[in-house]
């Protein structure tokens, strides 16, 4: 390969189109290194800290998409203090400064603020596709910026973000002259969208696939929507309430009927559940159904829809679906391969919504194909998990969340040991792993010799010692992400083999035993990997006792050293 | 579940085989879980409660629910946010032309909610007969009941189960007029009536 000319090369490189791959192909020897590097268009940073900006752009300058990933997993759940970090700021803009060409962004877990959009909205003239998962720090002008500049704006998709509303009118700010939008997404959005501004754009985008709305967004206009736009994929209704007997309810019927492209469906924020029959006849063709935020959607009413859905390939429902509707899903749903059961009782009820290990195995003996489950359990045992890991050993990723982080095997009160380890045993491509429930050491044990392919593992409230952290430590190969709370484990764990660190993307461990002592010898033999420790609250001493337990630390290895935009609670070691 | 559930499982077909391969561990086999060592729950959610809560939680007592511990369930607070307003529920009166939205996690009990009710829809008055909750329209001495669809879609009279009971399972309420509250009665009776 050492005499092919770097088109050649080039041209090749261009099939592959997995960061894994490219970054392998870049180790061969100079050559690749420096024709992939001038042909990547692509670029993945899981996490913003182990590099910057500077670097990116002098090692790839002809990228034209960036991913960004920010804050550490466990900041979607409080754990991690507001002002942490994870801004892209200092992207954008070096980015602007070197003339970089940009055409899209997506970012998960950062704070992107106003001015980011701003600047971001001005300074790349081909800039085509802004996605934006679990984000922070901006609000609706910021969107008014990128609708306003962005000519030939092709995706505009927000997922699960904290959008700060100004009453502004964003979706006016999309000009005339718009045309090229493909995917409109603005489900989270918690203000009033100017109706009539919507109805216009989705009538002249002809191109549009995909169309989430917020809960701000009548039966009504949906209609109109629909009307114009019966070449949709992907829907996201907005409210879904009207009275069943009126006009306009009759006129959505008929506008749903022409929708034959749709195959993935959303939204349903409030609803209500007379009008639900209307989407019946795009139901046989969808393999995408998301009704987690549709609480007022009873278990009845739910498995009444599903029942018309036998394509499903993915499903995301609430807990009030219950075990009995789960069975209905696992009757229907042949095609089934991802399925997420979020809880629907967070505020301290009387906990009679939920579903338990029976759901479970329900699903594992009706859908083969799972391969994706989320689950939030009322309580588990060992004989549903190993029935599961019998009749499903496709799993990729396995989630499981028993609401009482401790609760024992329902059934004997053993630990879930035998269970999980059942799971790792048959689950031979099992990338990504939550445990919960009452575990001891035994769980890792089983983790470590069985789960040779896993790349992400969820810890909480967990194990009895150290072993139980080394079991994973020492058995999980590709580990990339380690993520604990609430367990026994410390520094014997922590500074076993502190080498393979540097083989993972980051280690959290919050309220487990590990010491500032630790975490300081740690950071002094591993230069490469920034230590943070996250303190909150009162402990604010000029340098802690050694033995002091550590309530919060981020590790990571990166390239770039100890990151300058921490605030004052977070201490880089 | 009750524990005899278990033996319904031949030991064979699950336990047997995994017993032995898994058993190819560390020597010592496996160990039984030592509460003293292990840092639980329970004493981590001690930490977490404070002061205000020292008193009702101890080791011993079953784990205190979901919300008091920090980032527990791991649900993104996008999520929590979201399925918080479905607390809110529509009330109406039978014969007036709007609907009014109560959330209900703001009372505490059904005297507190009536009262807020009489308060919305001016021309009511609460009349307590005997042990029954009754609704009065002065003007004209019309009696309204009211009444509740639950979360499996059945009528029930308000005031029968507990009131955190009545919370969860509430989505609707309505006032409805006496004379047509025939045959609303507790949960048991009024399975196979619909209101039409």
């Amino acid at each position: 390969m050492n005499y092919f000319p770097e088109e050649v090369l080039e041209h090749v490189f261009d099939f592959l189109t997995s960061h894994r791959d490219r970054n392998a192909v870049s180790l061969v020897c100079k050559s690749w290194y420096s024709v992939e590097r001038f042909s990547r268009e692509k670029v993945f940073i899981g996490n913003c800290y182990a590099v910057n900006p500077e670097r990116l752009i002098a090692r790839f300058p002809r990228v034209r998409s960036l991913t960004l990933k920010g804050k550490p997993h466990f900041a979607d759940f409080n754990l991690v203090p507001h002002d942490w970090g994870g801004y892209v700021y200092p992207w954008i803009e070096a980015m602007a400064k070197s003339g970089i060409n940009l055409e899209e962004l997506r970012l998960k877990r950062m704070v992107v603020s106003d001015e980011s959009l701003e600047l971001l909205a001005k300074s790349f003239p081909n800039f085509k596709s802004l996605v934006l998962v679990s984000c922070e720090g901006f609000t609706t002008d910021g969107l008014a910026a990128i609708a306003s500049n962005c000519r030939f704006l092709r995706e505009l998709d927000l997922q699960e973000n904290e959008v700060d509303d100004r009453k502004g009118q964003w979706l006016s700010c999309f000009p005339d002259t718009c045309t090229s939008l493909v995917s409109l997404n603005f489900a989270c959005l918690k203000g009033e969208v100017n109706v009539a501004a919507l109805e216009r754009l989705v009538a002249r985008c002809r191109n549009l696939r995909s169309l989430r709305l917020n809960h701000a967004v009548p039966l009504d206009a949906l209609q109109k929507i629909l009307v114009q736009a019966p070449q949709l994929n992907d829907l996201g209704t907005g409210s879904f309430l009207h009275d069943p007997d009126s006009e306009a309810y009759c006129k959505l019927k008929n506008a749903i009927k022409k929708c034959k492209s749709i195959r993935s469906l959303s939204g349903f924020l409030d609803v209500n559940t007379r009008c639900l029959p209307a989407v019946y006849p795009i139901c046989t063709n969808l393999t995408s159904l998301n009704l987690s935020y549709a609480p007022g959607i009873y278990s009845s009413e739910l498995i009444k829809l599903i029942c018309h859905c036998k394509k499903l390939e993915r499903l995301w429902i609430l807990d009030t679906i219950g075990d009995k509707g789960l069975g209905v899903v696992a009757s229907t749903c042949k095609e089934l391969q991802e399925l997420r059961v979020f809880p629907s009782d967070l505020y301290d009820g009387v906990g009679n919504a939920a579903v338990t290990e029976e759901g479970l195995v329900a699903i594992s003996a009706g859908c083969p194909k799972l391969n994706s489950l989320l689950y939030f359990c009322q309580q588990m045992t060992n004989a549903a998990l190993i029935t599961v890991a019998k009749n499903c050993p496709n799993f990729i990723r396995f989630r499981l969340c028993t609401l009482d982080p401790t609760i024992p095997d329902a059934v004997t009160n053993q630990p879930l040991d035998e269970g999980f380890g059942a799971i790792v045993q048959s689950c031979k491509g099992l990338k990504r792993l939550s445990v919960s429930g009452l575990l001891t050491d035994q769980v890792f044990l089983y983790i470590g010799m069985y789960a040779e392919q896993l790349e992400m593992l969820s810890i909480a409230f967990a194990g009895d010692s150290d072993k139980g952290m080394l079991y994973v430590l020492n058995g999980c190969k590709k580990l990339k992400k380690l993520e604990i709370r609430d367990s026994p484990f410390g520094n014997v764990a922590l500074l076993a083999d502190v080498g393979k660190y540097e083989t993972m993307r980051s280690l959290w461990m919050s309220s487990c035993e590990v010491t500032y002592g630790a975490c300081k010898t740690l950071a002094e033999k591993m230069p490469r990997l920034n230590v943070e420790i996250i303190n909150e609250g009162e402990q604010i001493e000029a340098s802690p006792d050694d033995r002091h337990r550590v309530e919060k630390m981020y590790l990571y290895r990166t390239l770039v050293g100890p990151r300058r935009d921490a605030p004052e609670f977070v201490w880089t070691l | 579940m009750s524990p005899e559930k278990g033996n319904d499982l031949p030991e064979s077909e699950y336990s047997g085989c995994l017993k032995t391969e898994l058993t190819l561990g560390l020597p010592g086999g496996l160990e039984t879980p030592k509460s003293g060592s292990k840092r639980g729950f329970s004493e981590t959610v001690d930490l977490r409660l404070g002061s205000s809560c020292e008193d009702e939680v101890s080791v011993s007592t079953p784990p205190p629910s979901k919300a008091q511990v920090v980032g527990w369930p791991p649900v993104r607070s996008y999520r929590k946010n979201m399925m918080k307003n479905c607390k809110y529920v529509k009330v109406a009166v039978d014969g007036a032309p709007y609907l009014r939205k109560v959330d209900l996690e703001i009372y505490t009990s059904y005297q507190e909610l009536l009262a807020a009710l009489e308060e919305m829809f001016t021309c009511l008055t609460i009349c307590n007969v005997v042990n029954e909750r009754k609704i009065m329209d002065t003007s004209n001495g019309t009696e309204y009941v009211p009444t509740y669809e639950d979360r499996d879609g059945d009528w029930m009279l308000v005031g029968d189960v507990p009131w955190k009971m009545f919370v969860e399972s509430c989505k609707r309420m309505r006032l409805m007029k006496s004379s047509e509250a025939v045959g609303l009665g507790p949960k048991a009776s009024s399975k196979g009536l619909s209101i039409s």
